[in-house]
């Protein structure tokens, strides 16, 4: 507890600073309000229902986005890596898709799937989806043959053994790749919502700051982030948990 | 099925090609026959394609040219009669002991109840009680092989292929663990293929010795090494030391044929 106080305690004397500065009439020049402004237009958001309403959008977005990313994505990564069909197939085409800046695809979604839920999943679908792929075709691919022939010899056919053997092989980097996928939807998440959307985190950051709102709309700026960083860490402990057996 | 087929290898040749570079010749008109309960070395030097051969035994690679037998039929794949262990011991690492034990009983279908106490009593037998909710990783080597050990054995095949299975052990630890295991051949007698480049290992431990040539991989000489052993210090015994003697000057020039090939 008190490790965790001082390992954050640069975050507090930051806020210390920021709000001093702000009072001391130094935040004006760059539009900064002081963070007890911050809380208390927060306070309102919450209270009017803003907040809960828009983040309940956005958050659906993310999950169901990152959600199918996960799940075809790491399909497709072991199918890749196990078949060689599979790969010849599409191993071209993930390398053409991987270094595009998915944030391209946002005026593509929109007009396919227009301003609501649908496009902003399918953005985030899209721009998840390769490095969990990736994570899960290197972590197949440098699967122990020895382990694999271990199950085999001990009565595991191919698809047992696939499920056995491949995919706890894969997990360390799948993990990884998940973790990429995550900071990625956030990113992609806020700014589709910024451009195109009536609704969520980035349209409300964008209709408070039009409106002149800086308070409120740092307030928001500042709940994405707190957001970001807490799906990191839960995601950390719980990738910790999965991985027990390594040290 | 006939208890009492060997396990024949009839002229088995083996080209390995990797994705680059050229393909290499690993077996050449390899013939072997192993009898039921039998104990069979192969030795020979890095490179002489010995681990290829139990590979193909074991079902892991295709049998290209020749042909292999077991119990009669042509291998096909890999399968529970014939159990393997290999140097690195291939623990699932991230099942404890308990579990690498129990998986192949599970794949077997063996009753939940049973299949709790045969693996305990396996792992009781390679002496590894009171470490069965161990993950691999907090084991030292020579527990990670009998936990190895103790996974293939409870699978109760037929055939018992080791390659080079006490190879990354440390000296005390080695010759402990093969006392050990001749202990437990003779308790429950298996056909034995064991791979080493070791000879004092390979006389102490088997009944034959196949001896192979350098790359490309050939039986060079099989050699018998039946006498008694249960004598924990037979290895200071005239009849042992000079076994050993012969068998050095056949693969002495081997390896250095493998040393000059690779110069």
């Amino acid at each position: 507890m008190k490790q965790t106080f001082l390992r954050y305690s640069p975050i507090l004397l930051l806020t210390l600073a920021w709000e001093a500065a702000a009072r001391l009439g130094l935040g004006a020049a760059f539009d900064l309000p002081p963070p007890s402004a911050v809380l208390v237009a927060w306070i309102g958001l919450l209270r009017d229902g803003d907040l809960v309403t828009n983040g309940a959008a956005s958050l659906y977005r993310g999950a169901a986005g990152l959600g199918l990313a996960i799940v075809i994505g790491a399909v497709l990564g072991i199918v890749m890596a196990w078949w060689r069909p599979v790969r010849v197939a599409l191993e071209p085409l993930v390398e053409i898709f991987y270094p595009l800046p998915k944030s391209a695809l946002i005026p593509v979604t929109a007009l396919w799937l227009g301003f609501g839920d649908g496009s902003k999943i399918l953005l985030i679908f899209l721009g998840c989806m390769l490095p969990v792929t990736l994570g899960a075709f290197n972590g197949a691919r440098a699967s122990d043959r020895t382990l694999v022939w271990s199950a085999r010899s001990m009565g595991a056919g191919r698809v047992r053994m696939l499920w056995d053997v491949v995919v706890p092989s894969a997990l360390p980097e799948l993990l990884n790749g998940i973790r990429t996928a995550l900071a990625l939807a956030f990113i992609l998440l806020v700014s589709a919502e910024l451009i195109v959307s009536q609704r969520g985190f980035g349209n409300l950051i964008g209709i408070l700051g039009d409106n002149g709102s800086y308070d409120a709309m740092f307030a928001v700026v500042l709940t994405v982030a707190f957001l970001g960083f807490a799906a990191d860490r839960v995601y950390q402990v719980l990738t910790a948990r999965v991985l027990a057996w390594r040290e | 099925m006939d208890a009492q087929a060997p396990i024949v290898i009839d002229a088995v040749s083996h080209t390995y090609r990797p994705p680059r570079g050229r393909s290499v010749l690993a077996l050449d008109d390899v013939s072997l026959e192993v009898h039921p309960r039998e104990f069979v070395a192969l030795l020979g030097p890095s490179g002489c394609g010995k681990s290829t051969l139990l590979y193909l035994i074991g079902g892991f690679l295709p049998v290209e040219r020749g042909r292999i037998l077991v119990d009669g039929s042509p291998v096909a794949g890999p399968g529970p009669d014939r159990g393997i262990v290999f140097q690195h011991f291939a623990l699932f690492p991230w099942k404890t002991v308990r579990a690498n034990v129990l998986y192949g009983l599970e794949r077997a279908g063996l009753p939940r109840g049973e299949r709790e106490a045969r693996a305990q009593s396996f792992i009781d037998l390679v002496g590894l009680s009171g470490f069965e909710d161990a993950y691999p990783s907090h084991l030292s080597g020579g527990m990670k092989q009998r936990a190895a050990i103790a996974r293939t054995l409870a699978v109760d095949p037929k055939t018992l292929l080791m390659d080079e299975p006490f190879g990354a052990l440390d000296a005390q630890t080695r010759s402990l663990m093969q006392g050990e295991l001749l202990a437990i051949w003779r308790r429950t007698p298996k056909t034995v293929i064991f791979v080493t480049h070791d000879v004092q290992e390979a006389v102490y431990l088997s009944d034959r010795v196949a001896v192979m040539s350098a790359r490309p991989g050939r039986i060079k000489t099989i050699i018998d090494t039946r006498f008694d052993k249960s004598d924990p210090h037979c290895f200071k015994t005239k009849t042992f030391i000079d076994k050993v003697d012969e068998i050095w000057d056949l693969v002495r020039v081997e390896a250095m044929k493998a040393q000059e090939a690779r110069a």
